[in-house]
């Protein structure tokens, strides 16, 4: 909020590069990062205050407090007290911790190292101590210390690389670039110094892309953007070094600006706890008003005849003031219905089951050291009640690798395997792989395992040859080459990646380009072709080209693109291998890889003359550039000759068709939220059988206005006579929906998402949407999958989970009630955004049908008995107000009341709520079906609780009056008398604690060692005690508060005691039992079958568990492989991105961001063309 | 095994592979089974039956009398006298005769039982000062505030025992006389000491010290009686100078405050050293004369003398037996029920559907 408050007045920031003086006029923040929230002194009132903004905390202050005013005081203040500083100081120590941890992370961040340049030398400085309008030097690969303005860099034209990972968690590198005055400063640390340029730009503020200022120098002014920024998070990356001018620091920095408190998720139980707990405050009150109208009238009827035995003032005024006195004392005494230990045991539990998801070796990745991780610790049982997943596509279900597994050249497919018979085998790990090493420049992770292609090659056959140096040429990828023979391609996407990389294990290695040259190994070969146009990629041709020049002088057009665009351009004389090609195709989109055309064209030199003349007069074209240029294309991209097809395995994470299978059958629905393209999207939907051949209707909409997407929402329904079942829809709400056996799944597009989200037709949405099995959304951005996700949240009221990997999802993760990053990637905003996060997407399964239905239950199991066993606990003193003329006199010893749910009853419980095993891992994973009571909120809910409450309700009147009736006319067997209140008490209190430890007993399903410690422990520790508080010794050091002394003794050496004991225990718990019993032998649940079969096939030993594989039987057609970006081509004939050949260690990076730099590149293809006339 | 090699390499950050960790603790899955199930509740049933029966027939042999004394006999005169607590200077004495037809073999104990009167309400329990009462000099005088307005009296000189509780101790004596058809009176012997517990006489209740110079009495100085009390605490027992003060049994019961509005408390046990009490209280005619001090008219409450046997398990006490036969009954039902249901439905609901 100070934060805020500053920039709030700042309208305008003024920075003067290397004047300190003039900068510290304005009070600009320094570049300290403060993310602790305490130091040592300020902890203690901070802290204290924060915890009593708690609801809970307060309202037991207030018991204090009223507990200190004598006339009403039923329970000594210490009840309260010892409990309320138990609580505080565990959060206080947990915080301190945090906070700990934070100082040492800001420690660490604050003291890292740059170079400033101050009084014209470069220094060495910590972090803390950059200002505002130095200028620091930074190095390859270092963190962007503040937010800066790019003065100069070792790069041509003051380009330099960043890698924004940490800001928006884009892997690919960006290109900044400085203004063409401040580069010419180079590295002149002199000049540097001297600059003396002010920038007026914009307040501090959190928009990453975004930025607008001027510098003024030597009296020009020059305007600044984004594209000329670095700002604090990135890193630095190919660029040996670059100057900078500081514009924001430390808090004020975009990064720092960007760290929003994210939203504090709450659990539904969370929020039905609350609920509860009102509902329990009301309880109290009903009660302690029905006992304060009984003490008004009790002091009327009888009390008064008393008053001469009690003289007391407020008393004889008039009844009803004693009631309303009584009324306070009752509830205080009441008030342990409401424990305050329940919310630090929750907290507790919670703790503890983050810390077994991240103890699960089973979610623990190894090939990316990378455990699994419970980020927010509040949300576990949770997952145990999931019934929407939100899934990205790119990294999440697939691994973004691209494997180049298939082709079809000339009418022939390689790349299946087959055996002696003839029969083809399934490709795995072992299958051996085609020998490479014949190739000195081959990559060593390919892997292709047929070897007839290889034959092919080496057999020189014209068209593989072609086809290969077609995939060797016709790209946008650039080459780097650390070491000799050591080559890296920087392709844009990796599909492209994966055909040079094939292309180059097959004998045509890409070696390097310039922006006119091609140089290929062809066969160990150096052939350089020129490069005379690339015709570059977009959404509406969906193909690129390029014409080049082979060392023979022949004109060549090579071109690869979606079949069903390419075939179109096709010389009429390939149709039969069009034919049989388009036939590999959809072989091979049925086995859901992704597919691309290939075909070539001869160039008469006279044509293309004649074409590239008005290619150049279009390229400089004022209006319509882009349509002009299109059709140029068009023209020349006509006749083709068909190559053949490639196919690519966008390649799953492992396990990802079974863990969906897995899922579905948990009843949970998922959705696939993606950026990428419909065919993509869809074609991965059917390699995770999620789309399925035998599905009844695939509904794709993807209508542009308003009405064509309600049109074909509603022609679906239609179509499919879902209409009227619809209407039946919401009379039966969601039973109907399991009913409806027909299939459908339901595809949507970005721009159909973006009408069907409005208002007038989000309900039609949801209602579609949820009668089908699968939804694929493609084309989303980021904020519509966060309005998916809100749009469920909303109408269907189910708890949602959001899984993804990228920036691009941060937004859903942070919408839906459970956000999980899958980490191990390079981006780490996702994970940081996240709940929970693990390296691969299958552990999702073990997540959610195992821990998360564990801590489902025991939550669930926990909360029942929690509010069972006060509810017993409390009640007591209710009954026992009708014998004690309502004058709110306790029945037990006020020391159990302190000691009850912090000692005696604590640790059984919170040991089931931590081990507790209702069935165990094998079988939840393989009867998913046991994870539908906690979508459906069986385990703990409204009804659950008026259940466990009435039980406490019952037993606190069976534990009262069973010893009541008893001890009417008991005495000892020495004949004195023991119906005093203290035996009274003792009696009670015991029976209590034993029926609790029974019930806890009866509640645990998995015995461990700690569970049989702390409930026959809590037994014994509770003896112990009593023992300890009714002796000699402690009686005689605090005689008044400790006034039941010898109790213990002179009443559980009677007989009678333990009768009574006995009798109360078994009559509050066979009940219990028999309900149990004929609930499970009537009207077993699933998980009461699961436990029995788990039982019997126990003594047999553990049985393997048979993952069904998933087998993919789908035969849908086509997908291609390109990104969805515009291509790269303009970049690379421009040459800009290219080094100048002298700098010899440097590399050639090419990632950049198009959207930046497509205006100066379309330019820039004139200059490379003019080139060439030269 | 983790930490030990943490470091680089895929497996350092792997978790540990312990039983704990990985929730795989070796434990103990029982479940409610028909096996173990039905067998528990027909062997309860059994076992409280048993029990029942055995405590009815205990307490079918154990006697207990009731003798209301409050307007009975020539007592009502007293009790009219006694409708003012304060009123309690004139003394009151009165007579009531009963009879006990059979022998009460054995121990035999009188108690005296009021009823309605409230023990155990908040304020009057807490108007104690348990330091005081153990003798503590400096809270001998300076009685606690919980005492409160039975600490200091109109003089503000501290009272001692404090608090409403001592206020308002029972202070009728009971004699009882023993008419055999002879003739003659006997007075039945009681034993008026050793009625409270050892830990109340010998550690919750001390008296202020004293030695052969310093008496009793002079300990107490300073001090004041309660308000409706006759006697100061030092002089509660004529006969026997050691049961006075703090200690004194009567006290010491008294100050045992009773759970419930109706309640007895152990007056005296009987002395079987001679005459016809050596085998216990022989039937015939008795007569009951009482010191009516203790007002119950104000409250409608009413005052008795309980005499009773002691067996194994305290005294007569028909609600333990039939409790225990009660629900001997109803595990048994449930008993059959569970049988019946289990045989005829639950074992069809058993398998597995898939």
């Amino acid at each position: 909020t100070k934060l805020n408050f500053s920039s709030a007045l700042e309208e305008e920031r003024h920075v003067r590069a290397n004047d300190r003086d003039y900068n510290e006029r304005f009070s600009y923040a320094d570049n300290r990062i403060k993310t602790a929230k305490y130091n040592v002194f300020t902890f203690l009132p901070i802290n204290l205050f924060e915890q009593f903004q708690r609801f809970a905390n307060a309202y037991f202050l207030v018991l204090l407090i009223l507990q200190l005013i004598p006339e009403i005081s039923s329970l000594s203040w210490f009840t309260t007290i010892v409990p309320l500083v138990l609580v505080l100081a565990i959060t206080a120590v947990k915080d301190a911790t945090d906070d700990y941890f934070r100082h040492k992370s800001d420690q660490q961040v604050n003291t890292r190292q740059s170079q400033v340049l101050i009084k014209g030398k470069l220094q060495n400085e910590k972090w803390m101590n950059v200002r505002v309008g130095d200028i620091i030097k930074l190095e390859n690969n270092q963190f962007v210390a503040a937010d800066l303005l790019l003065l100069s860099s070792s790069e041509p034209y003051g380009l330099c690389y960043i890698e924004t990972a940490e800001l928006d968690g884009e892997t690919n590198l960006k290109v900044r670039q400085a203004l063409t005055v401040t580069s010419d400063l180079g590295d002149d640390v002199a000049k540097l110094a001297d600059f003396s340029g002010e920038v007026i730009c914009e307040p501090p503020n959190n928009k990453l892309d975004k930025f607008t200022g001027t510098l003024c120098w030597k009296d020009n002014k020059y305007s600044l953007d984004n594209e000329k920024m670095l700002l604090r998070g990135c890193v630095l990356r190919n660029t040996e070094w670059c100057f900078g001018l500081v514009i924001f620091a430390g808090l004020q920095t975009k990064l720092m600006q960007n760290c929003g408190r994210t939203k504090f998720k709450r659990t539904s139980i969370d929020k039905l706890m609350n609920t509860l707990v009102l509902w329990i405050f009301g309880f109290l009150i009903c009660m302690g008003i029905i006992l304060a109208i009984g003490n008004t009238i009790w002091e009327q009827k009888v009390g008064s005849d008393f008053w001469e035995y009690l003289q007391w003032k407020e008393l004889t005024i008039n009844a009803v003031f004693s009631g309303f006195l009584t009324f306070w004392s009752y509830i205080i005494i009441l008030n342990t219905v409401v424990p305050i230990s329940l919310y630090v045991s929750v907290e507790v539990l919670r703790l503890g089951h983050s810390y077994f998801i991240n103890w699960d070796r089973r979610m623990y990745y190894s090939r990316k050291a990378t455990p699994a991780e419970a980020r927010t610790t509040t949300l576990n049982e949770e997952l145990g009640q999931v019934e929407f997943i939100f899934s990205d596509k790119t990294g999440t279900l697939t691994q973004n690798i691209m494997v180049f597994n298939k082709c079809s050249i000339n009418g022939k497919t390689y790349g299946d395997v087959y055996d002696e018979f003839g029969h083809k085998v399934d490709i795995t790990e072992k299958t051996p792989c085609v020998d490479f090493s014949f190739n000195p420049l081959m990559d060593r992770k390919f892997r292709f395992h047929d070897s007839s292609l290889v034959e092919a090659i080496k057999l020189e056959e014209p068209l593989v040859q072609e086809f290969f140096r077609l995939l060797a040429l016709c790209h946008t990828i650039m080459p780097e080459e650390r070491n000799e023979g050591e080559l890296v391609y920087q392709a844009q996407s990796p599909d492209e990646g994966a055909l040079v990389t094939a292309a180059r294990n097959f004998g045509f290695v890409f070696r390097s380009r310039t922006p006119e040259t091609i140089t290929l190994y062809e066969m160990g070969q150096a052939v350089t072709y020129q490069l005379l146009a690339i015709l570059d990629f977009n959404n509406v041709r969906k193909r690129m080209s390029v014409i080049v020049r082979n060392p023979k002088g022949q004109l060549k057009l090579y071109s690869k693109g979606a079949d069903t665009i390419l075939f179109d351009r096709l010389d009429p004389s390939n149709e039969e291998l069009m034919f049989t090609t388009s036939e590999h195709l959809n072989e091979f989109a049925g086995e859901g890889l992704r597919t691309l055309a290939l075909a070539y064209k001869d160039l008469d030199e006279d044509v293309f003359d004649e074409w590239m003349k008005k290619l150049l007069f279009a390229s400089t074209a004022l209006d319509n550039r882009e349509e002009k240029l299109g059709a140029l294309y068009e023209e020349i991209e006509q006749g083709m000759l068909l190559l053949g097809a490639t196919a690519i395995e966008d390649k799953l994470q492992e396990g990802v068709p079974e863990t969906i299978a897995c899922l579905t059958l948990a009843n949970i629905k998922i959705w696939v939220l993606t950026g990428d393209k419909l065919e993509t999207a869809m074609n991965i939907g059917y390699s995770c059988n999620m789309l399925r051949d035998d599905m009844n209707t695939v509904f794709i909409i993807s209508g542009h206005t308003m009405l064509e997407v309600q049109q074909e929402l509603s022609k679906d329904k239609f179509s499919s006579g879902l209409d009227m079942e619809k209407t039946e829809l919401y009379s039966s709400d969601s039973v109907f929906e399991e009913t409806i056996i027909a299939e459908y799944a339901l595809i949507i597009n970005g721009h159909s998402l973006a009408h069907a989200l409005e208002a007038d037709l989000e309900q039609i949405l949801v209602d579609v949407a949820c009668l089908c099995k699968t939804v694929i959304c493609c084309r989303v951005t980021p904020l519509q999958k966060a309005l998916v996700v809100e749009l469920i949240k909303r109408h269907k009221r189910a708890v949602t989970l959001a899984i993804g990997d990228g920036a691009n999802d941060v937004s859903m993760i942070k919408t839906a009630h459970i956000g999980v990053g899958i980490s191990g990637q390079e981006g780490m905003q996702a994970v940081l955004a996240s709940d929970y996060s693990f390296a691969q997407f299958r552990y999702l399964q073990r997540l959610l049908l195992v821990h998360g239905r564990w801590s489902y239950h025991r939550m669930c199991n926990f909360l029942c008995y929690f509010f069972y066993k006060n509810f017993a606990f409390t009640l007591v003193h209710f009954w026992y107000g009708f014998l004690c003329g309502f004058s709110a006199q306790t029945v037990y010893d006020q020391w159990f009341i302190t000691l009850f749910n912090i000692v005696y009853t604590s640790l059984p419980v919170l040991a089931m709520g931590l081990f507790d095993q209702d069935v165990n891992e094998q079988y939840s994973l393989r009867f998913p079906n046991l994870y539908r009571p906690g979508q459906l909120n069986q385990l703990f809910n409204k009804r659950k609780f008026f259940t466990c409450t009435l039980q406490g309700v019952c037993t606190s009147f069976i534990l009262f009056f069973i010893p009541y009736g008893a001890f009417m006319t008991a005495v000892r067997d020495d004949g004195a008398h023991i119906s005093d209140q203290q035996t009274f008490a003792v009696t009670i209190a015991t029976s209590l604690v034993i029926v609790v430890s029974v019930q806890i007993g009866l509640d645990t399903n998995y015995w461990t060692a700690v569970n049989h410690f702390f409930i026959w422990g809590s037994l014994a520790v509770y003896f112990a005690i009593l023992f300890a508080m009714h002796s000699d010794g402690i009686f005689t050091i605090f005689p008044n508060q400790f006034p039941f002394i010898g109790t213990a003794r002179n009443s559980l050496n009677q007989k009678i005691v333990w009768l009574v004991i006995l009798l109360t225990t078994v009559v509050c718990i066979m009940p219990m039992v028999a309900v149990r019993f004929i609930k499970a032998d009537l009207y077993p649940t699933q998980t009461d079958k699961v436990r029995l079969l788990q039982q019997a096939t126990r003594k047999q030993g553990p049985q393997e568990q048979n993952l069904r594989r998933v087998r993919r039987t789908s035969s849908r057609r086509s997908a291609y492989a390109f990104a969805h970006q515009q291509g790269y081509g303009e970049l690379i004939t421009s040459g800009k991105n290219m080094k100048v050949p002298t700098s010899s260690t440097s590399t050639y990076p090419l990632y950049s961001p198009t959207r930046g730099l497509t205006g100066t590149s379309s330019a820039s293809i004139c200059k490379c063309f003019r080139h060439q006339k030269h | 095994m983790g930490k030990k090699q943490a470091g680089t390499g895929p497996l350092s950050r792997r978790p540990d592979n312990s039983a704990f960790k990985q929730q795989r603790l070796p434990a103990w899955s029982p479940s409610l089974t028909p096996q173990t199930v039905l067998p528990t509740f027909y062997i309860l049933s059994l076992v409280c039956l048993l029990l029942g029966i055995w405590l009815l027939i205990t307490v079918e042999y154990t006697y207990e009398l009731k003798v209301d004394y409050t307007d009975a006999g020539t007592c009502e005169q007293c009790f009219n006298l006694r409708k003012h607590a304060i009123d309690s200077s004139t003394p009151c004495k009165c007579t009531v005769s009963f009879h006990v037809p059979k022998t009460f073999p054995g121990d035999v104990f009188f108690y005296y039982g009021l009823r309605n009167f409230h023990q155990n309400l908040r304020r009057y329990m807490d108007s104690r000062d348990d330091a005081q009462m153990v003798g503590r000099k400096n809270n001998l005088k300076a009685p606690s505030s919980y005492c409160a307005p039975f600490d200091y009296d109109a003089n503000g000189k501290p009272i001692a025992p404090c608090g409403a509780v001592a206020n308002s101790m029972f202070n009728d004596s009971l004699t009882v006389m023993y008419n055999p058809t002879d003739g003659s009176k006997i007075q039945v012997p009681l034993y008026r000491k050793g009625i409270a517990w050892y830990t109340d006489k010998n550690v919750k209740f001390r008296n202020p010290p004293t030695n052969n110079t310093f008496s009793l009495q002079q300990a107490f100085e300073g001090t004041t009686r309660p308000l409706y009390w006759q006697r100061p605490v030092y002089e509660l027992d004529d006969i026997d100078s050691n049961n006075n003060g703090f200690i004194n049994d009567d006290l010491i019961v008294w100050m045992r405050e009773a759970a419930f509005p109706n309640f007895k408390k152990l007056y005296g046990v009987l002395n079987r050293a001679q005459g016809p009490f050596t085998e216990g209280l022989p039937a015939g005619n008795y007569t009951l004369s009482i010191n009516y001090n203790f007002p119950v008219e104000p409250f409608r409450g009413r005052k008795e003398l309980v005499i009773s046997m002691v067996t194994w398990f305290g005294g007569q006490n028909y609600f333990l037996p039939i409790a225990y036969l009660v629900t001997s009954g109803l595990i048994l039902v449930t008993a059959v029920v569970l049988t019946t249901v289990f045989v005829k439905v639950g074992k069809k609901g058993k398998n597995m559907e898939e």
